[in-house]
């Protein structure tokens, strides 16, 4: 009956969307913050798959454990990116900063095709080809709990920002850049503490991602790019958005996946990042950026 | 004033040079540094292309790698379906660049979408294309297209079939239009509507500039000598494939010769060109003595080398170098 296909590619889609979003959060979080769009962000989710990999094959460590010890890694690259290479270029103009983080994207690449080698890699856990049976529906256990660590993480760092006073300070820098300098806040301190926590985000999603996709060294470009179809659909700077954003995506390439052909599916995600960039560039939910 | 005089004759003298060592190169280089000569050519030109754009009008594209591609596979298509050549083929593959070119021009400026939004837009498309021509099976698809390949007795300049020397030649001689067009364009009035455009686009306004029309043009002319390089491209290398042509890798290549070099200057796309295709060469030779040449080692050094240039020499190269030699470009 092709209504319950329908129903289960849109369930797995919905749930690999989440950790879509989990990584387009990241992006989002740096965006919002330090302005400054980060180009390798899809680079960095593929360190921390290989992370994960070689935790896995090394010791059988489960991905959805390690994602914890993986995003600690993430943080302190993060935060060593934007403290050491970044900041000094907050001033700068639009297109060097591009460029600084081209540089790194490039080199992080060829760095993990030197050390890996250009074939895919992927973890077989022993619940790999478990699955749920909910009514007509069979989802796949690794995407429901890949697709529930992202709900979890995303939850904390809402939290985070909403109730610590670390992320009221770091708000309080993303509203009012001169306001918080007054106020006597150590921005730059705290724009690495963000960029850090945006890359946490990314390392946490490669962790799940893993357990849903091979990894191969080019695989970052291409998820830079996923992530800014997903934050732009979602509104750059928006939280809840770029989860929405991920959602959205990720349903509408497993559908189109389905309906046409797999290849073709990212097609579609572009074709959504065009028509939203024209019609709303605000995103779907978020303010217009000056 | 002769102090002035005696700087641009130092450049002159310089750029005369320059012309005349590559013109007599084929007299004394091997094939293999014609090889990387026509890559440092090529790369010089799509770079010349690329800064009208963002160079003098400010306009960030990052999906150049579509105008290539779209111009590698007209003239392709049109030489292994219809027998049409290839200079023929580049004119109908100019407008077809310069037409894509202005659409996404209209839709970014009317809609105004800048800046960072606009960066990602040419890549969208850029990317859209690329899987579009995956599934276009009547270039070949994702199997890749391919030209025919017979042996060749003499250099046919009219169906682009001969050796590297003509190939040489000829991509020198578009890198030296290239050059002159973005001389003349430079020094019109559109060239100075452009650089008050990227200087400050609502001052350029206020003072009674056109603004969408002036970016428009940017866009199309920069459409349409990019395509020129896929013409190029497809004639020369006589394969394509989508994953390779219009590939995210490829624009982002095609714009590190500018940066390095200088951004907005007319010497830099040269001598960034020169600069990472000859770097990567000496690596690549030395790698090789080592025995340790490794795929991605190359792309690692481009990186390093943009990383320096991007902290040490925010401008690029050649407005340091010519500080240090006194050759005075005008700053532009």
């Amino acid at each position: 009956v092709p209504a319950e296909i329908y129903l289960n590619v849109a369930v797995s889609g919905l749930l690999t969307g989440l950790v879509y979003g989990l990584m387009a959060l990241g992006l989002s979080v740096i965006f919002g913050v330090v302005r400054v769009v980060n180009f390798a962000h899809g680079e960095m989710m593929t360190i921390a798959m290989y992370l994960a990999i070689v935790l896995f094959g090394a010791f059988k460590l489960d991905p959805l454990v390690m994602m914890v010890p993986i995003a600690g890694v993430l943080f302190c690259l993060g935060y060593a990116m934007q403290a050491g290479l970044i900041n000094p270029f907050i001033n700068r103009p639009e297109h060097s900063q591009f460029m600084l983080l081209v540089a790194i994207a490039i080199i992080m690449v060829n760095v993990l095709l030197i050390i890996f080698g250009p074939d895919a890699r992927s973890v077989q856990t022993s619940y790999a080809f478990d699955s749920f049976m909910v009514g007509p529906l069979i989802v796949d256990a690794t995407k429901v709990y890949a697709g529930g660590a992202a709900i979890v993480v995303a939850g904390l760092l809402f939290a985070f920002f909403r109730f610590s006073r670390i992320g009221k300070a770091i708000r309080a820098c993303a509203d009012n850049y001169t306001g918080a300098l007054v106020v006597g806040l150590d921005v730059k301190r705290l724009y690495a503490l963000t960029f850090g926590l945006g890359a946490a985000c990314v390392g946490a999603a490669g962790a799940m991602l893993v357990l849903i996709i091979d990894v191969t060294p080019p695989l970052g470009p291409a998820y830079t790019l996923l992530a800014f179809v997903i934050v732009i659909t979602g509104g750059l700077g928006s939280m809840p958005g770029a989860l929405l954003g991920g959602i959205l995506i990720g349903m509408t390439e497993a559908l189109a996946g389905l309906l046409f052909t797999p290849s073709a599916k990212s097609m579609f995600a572009f074709a959504i990042l065009v028509l939203v960039l024209l019609f709303r560039p605000q995103g779907i939910i978020g303010q217009r950026l000056s | 004033m002769t102090g002035l005089l005696d700087v641009r004759r130092t450049g002159t003298v310089f750029l005369i040079a320059l012309l005349a060592l590559m013109l007599v190169a084929p007299w004394f280089a091997n094939d293999y540094v014609i090889t990387v000569l026509i890559l440092v050519l090529y790369s010089a030109y799509v770079g010349l292309a690329w800064n009208i754009m963002m160079g003098f009008a400010g306009q960030l594209s990052l999906g150049h790698a579509l105008y290539v591609g779209l111009g590698a596979y007209t003239s392709a298509a049109l030489y292994v379906h219809f027998g049409i050549g290839p200079w023929l083929g580049m004119l109908a593959a100019i407008p077809v660049a310069m037409a894509l070119g202005a659409v996404i021009g209209f839709l970014a400026f009317r809609f105004r979408v800048a800046g960072v939004y606009f960066a990602i837009l040419t890549i969208a498309f850029a990317e859209f294309a690329r899987i579009g021509f995956d599934h276009f099976t009547w270039v070949g698809g994702s199997a890749g297209f391919f030209l025919p390949v017979a042996q060749y007795t003499r250099n046919d300049l009219w169906n682009l079939r001969g050796s590297p020397t003509m190939f040489y030649y000829l991509i020198l001689a578009f890198t030296i239009a290239a050059f002159l067009l973005s001389h003349l364009l430079l020094r019109s009035r559109i060239g100075y509507c452009w650089l008050a455009i990227r200087e400050d686009e609502q001052a350029a306004r206020a003072v009674g500039i056109n603004t969408f029309r002036y970016k428009m043009i940017a866009v199309v002319i920069s459409a349409g000598i990019t395509s020129v390089a896929g013409v190029f491209f497809a004639f020369y290398y006589n394969n394509l494939f989508p994953e390779q042509v219009f590939h995210i890798s490829r624009s982002i290549e095609l714009i590190l010769g500018p940066i390095i070099g200088g951004i907005g200057t007319l010497f830099g796309p040269i001598l960034g060109a020169f600069l990472l295709t000859g770097l990567a060469e000496i690596l690549h030779e030395i790698l090789v003595a080592f025995g340790v040449d490794v795929p991605g080692a190359r792309q690692v050094f481009y990186g390093l080398c943009l990383l320096v240039v991007v902290i040490a020499l925010p401008d690029g190269v050649w407005p340091w170098l010519a500080r240090v030699l006194r050759v005075s470009e005008r700053r532009s």
